[in-house]
């Protein structure tokens, strides 16, 4: 089965590109500041310096004389970072209300789901923004209100799998073989929900990603943390003078986001083969 | 490098041009300014901002006006004496000038503005008015002022924003604040007030009877109110306004735009103000308390940098507390230049031990941010842990007025005087929480205190000068805040508008003189 699922997402080209570009990108996370170990925040050179124009500046400065490079390779952590532990947060929070409400249903039911629309109606940027103007702009709460306004559609989902996996034989089999409830859940249904809550989650990751470029971009990041978001941020103001300053990291955030889909594709077509087969 | 290069020679046509010019004024037109932020009044002798005095300055005049060096020049005085013993002020008021609803303006007038109303309703002339005794009008061209002691900045506060005209027919024994007339301003100046459509424009128009003979040359000047700054660049580019006072773009919209044909940058007209920016430095406690931690502060910071790369080259490096634009100013003072050995060498002799410096950057815009992001830059180079902590204006003046910080960008203007201006900056009798304007670094020093004091009420120019260089000299060594630079706020204009800035008080003071050559 899982063999299986492993060569559909083999054999589907675009998951195979995405993985490819993801890799790469969570290499330079991790061997970029090996390659530059200097702050990407050190002005290294005048100002506005064009990509290839000068060696060990490939991509030019920026409105400080910054290199972009450098930026650019240290912000790939940031950006892996926020989308990776905001959406493992959006989880831990998504996923037992979800499954309790989908458990229990009635009255609990009710509640938790009243209370994830409380959520879900308020738009989630507007709502990140409001949550980042209330708290101190750091990476700590950029990744939590991220994962505050990303969990209810992890909620609505895990709810309605439970509610679909709660009825079938094998759970009955378990309650009457005096399963605590704890287990069923953990043991017996959520392993099964499983397959969508994973393309779900690479999804969301990309969202992750794309909602701290948008807060870093409207100046609402950890101002002390490069990344790509607060690099097209700053070179907005020289849109039209510098283009390349925002065109750079903007062609980045599009291949790690563009990945990130690809992938979940890929793992929506491997993980539920019936349904995939349908909707070609 | 080519973007510095035009830009520079934009300057140089400026300046060129800024020079008397000799052609005939003509006159006419309509002249189309950006006002940013939009007032809240227009009515001068309440409100005293920035905005308002920039569109209330042809509206309202006062008795005098400063050239470049702050030499007072006449306005709706035409002469002045000044006693012997500095303590009696002798004004002789122009002839033939009327208010704009047709009534005479006299020396009752003046009593009134200055010792009834504006005492009444301005906190900066009233800290002044405490020296003088009485005021009086002898007759109709002529006022008189009396002051207890001599008080050096005397002759520095007859401008239009700190003390307009007001006339008395219509305010006197009415309720300042509330008098309807505020929407409908009423002046001695050189253009009217007709119309002002809220969140669009301001519309004045040419003061037909007016005293000067010929002027003022515009026939109508519109205040374009155009909220979002990339708006008021494309504004001026599309040709909808003629002028961007200063601050109206963002700096690094600045080389495009004076790039443009016909366009000619002055930074002329706040030598007045003196915009003077620094870092506040907290000495109250943390790592700032200790003198050698804020002088390895302020040899890290590489201003020239700041200057060329965020201000575009308009401005000057500060020397010290004291503009070079304002009076009493000593550039031979200790040396706070550029020095990273030095300040790694004051550093090692602080008691800094690695905490973290909480750096509060001015939320006023991109170029206030990316400075702090090349201070905080500059300070990690020297051996400082810093970290930027984001702020909303609200949010900057609560953390500033309550102390809590360790370094925090700002800037004051200066008025022209030590005494206006600046001292209020380092006494510790201005030292108070919940402010974030006066002495927030909390610099305690007597010795410089009694000497502020001294200075103020001195009736000598040249022993004020000796007792500002004791004080600069003092101050700087000191280094209770990092002063950083001189800001220039460049006017940009079309070359065709003429004499737009002809006083150290810039466009703020009306646009008497303006035409428009075709």
């Amino acid at each position: 089965m899982m063999l299986d699922g492993f060569k559909r997402f083999a054999r589907n080209r675009g998951a195979a590109i995405g993985l490819v570009i993801l890799l790469f990108v969570i290499l330079t996370a991790i061997l970029g500041p090996l390659l530059y170990p200097d702050s990407p925040w050190k002005m290294v050179q005048r100002p506005f310096l064009p990509p290839f124009t000068m060696d060990g500046l490939p991509l030019g400065t920026d409105a400080l004389g910054r290199d972009v490079m450098a930026g650019l390779v240290h912000g790939a952590r940031i950006s892996l970072l926020v989308g990776l532990v905001s959406t493992v947060v959006a989880l831990l929070i998504g996923v037992p209300i979800g499954a309790l409400a989908g458990y229990f249903g009635g009255f609990i039911d009710d509640a938790l789901m009243r209370f994830t629309e409380f959520f879900q109606t308020i738009p989630s940027f507007a709502l990140a923004i409001v949550l980042l103007a209330i708290f101190q702009p750091s990476l700590f709460y950029v990744i939590l209100a991220i994962a505050i306004v990303s969990w209810p559609p992890v909620a609505r989902l895990v709810r309605g799998e439970v509610l679909s996996l709660r009825s079938r034989e094998y759970v009955e089999a378990a309650m009457l073989s005096g399963q605590g409830t704890l287990q069923i859940i953990t043991r017996q249904i959520l392993p099964n929900a499983l397959p969508p809550i994973i393309v779900l989650a690479s999804l969301m990751v990309a969202t992750a990603i794309l909602l701290e470029s948008s807060l870093s971009f409207l100046g609402l990041g950890d101002p002390n943390v490069m990344s790509w978001g607060y690099m097209i941020g700053t070179a907005r103001t020289v849109m039209r003078t510098a283009w390349w300053l925002s065109f750079i990291p903007g062609v980045a955030i599009l291949l790690t986001v563009l990945a990130m889909n690809l992938i979940g594709e890929g793992l929506n077509d491997a993980l539920n083969p019936r349904l995939s087969r349908k909707s070609r | 490098m080519r973007r510095t290069l035009t830009f520079t020679t934009a300057t140089a046509i400026a300046l060129a041009l800024s020079l008397p010019a000799f052609a005939e004024p003509q006159a006419g037109g309509r002249l189309n300014l950006i006002i940013q932020p939009e007032p809240p009044s227009l009515m001068m002798g309440l409100v005293q901002n920035g905005p308002t005095q920039m569109v209330a300055g042809d509206i309202y005049e006062s008795l005098l006006r400063y050239d470049e060096n702050l030499e007072p020049q006449p306005s709706l005085a035409k002469s002045w004496e000044v006693s012997e013993d500095g303590l009696t002020y002798t004004f002789t008021l122009q002839d033939n000038v009327k208010w704009h609803d047709g009534e005479d303006f006299d020396s009752s007038d003046v009593v009134f503005s200055v010792d009834v109303f504006l005492r009444e309703t301005h906190p900066r002339l009233r800290a002044s008015l405490v020296h003088v005794e009485k005021i009086e009008a002898p007759d109709p061209s002529t006022v008189v002022f009396t002051l207890k002691q001599p008080f050096g900045p005397f002759l520095g506060i007859f401008e239009a924003g700190t003390m307009p005209m007001i006339p008395q027919h219509i305010y006197e024994g009415t309720d300042f604040a509330n008098n309807p007339m505020n929407n409908t301003p009423i002046g001695t100046g050189p253009f009217k007030f007709e119309e002002w459509e809220r969140g669009s424009y301001i519309h004045l128009v040419k003061n037909e009877d007016y005293y000067m003979e010929g002027k003022p040359y515009l026939d109508e000047v519109y205040y374009q109110v155009v909220p979002d700054g990339a708006s008021r660049a494309v504004a001026y580019e599309t040709g909808q306004v003629d002028v961007l006072p200063g601050g109206s773009v963002e700096n690094f919209d600045v080389p495009r735009i004076t790039a443009m044909d016909n366009t000619c940058v002055t930074d002329k007209g706040w030598e007045f103000f003196g915009p003077h920016s620094w870092m506040w430095m907290n000495n109250h406690e943390g790592p700032m308390a200790d003198k050698n931690t804020r002088k390895a502060v302020m040899h890290s910071l590489d201003r020239q940098f700041a200057l060329d790369a965020l201000w575009n080259g308009l401005g000057k490096l500060a020397t010290g507390p004291v503009s070079s634009s304002t009076r009493f100013h000593d550039s031979d003072t200790p040396s706070i230049d550029y020095d990273p050995e030095l300040a790694k060498q004051y550093l090692a002799d602080s008691s800094y031990d690695g905490e973290t410096i909480r750096l509060l950057p001015l939320p006023y815009g991109e170029t206030w941010q990316r400075w702090a992001e090349a201070t905080r830059q500059n300070l990690i180079e020297t051996g400082f842990d810093v970290e930027l902590v984001a702020t909303d204006v609200a949010g900057w003046n609560q953390r500033v007025g309550e102390w809590d910080f360790d370094l925090a960008f700002t800037y004051l203007y200066q008025y022209g005087d030590p005494a206006l201006g600046v001292s209020r900056t380092y006494v510790e009798s201005n030292i108070a929480k919940g402010s974030p304007w006066n002495n927030v670094a909390g610099y305690v020093n007597p010795e410089v205190d009694a000497l502020w004091q001294q200075a103020a009420v001195s009736a000598s120019a040249e022993e004020r000068q000796e007792l500002y260089s004791q004080i600069q000299d003092t101050i700087v060594d000191d280094v209770p805040v990092a002063w950083l630079l001189e800001l220039g706020f460049p006017t940009i204009y079309r070359c065709n508008v003429k004499d737009l800035v002809t006083t150290g008080i810039g466009i703020n003071d009306g646009l008497r003189d303006a035409w428009i050559e075709r």
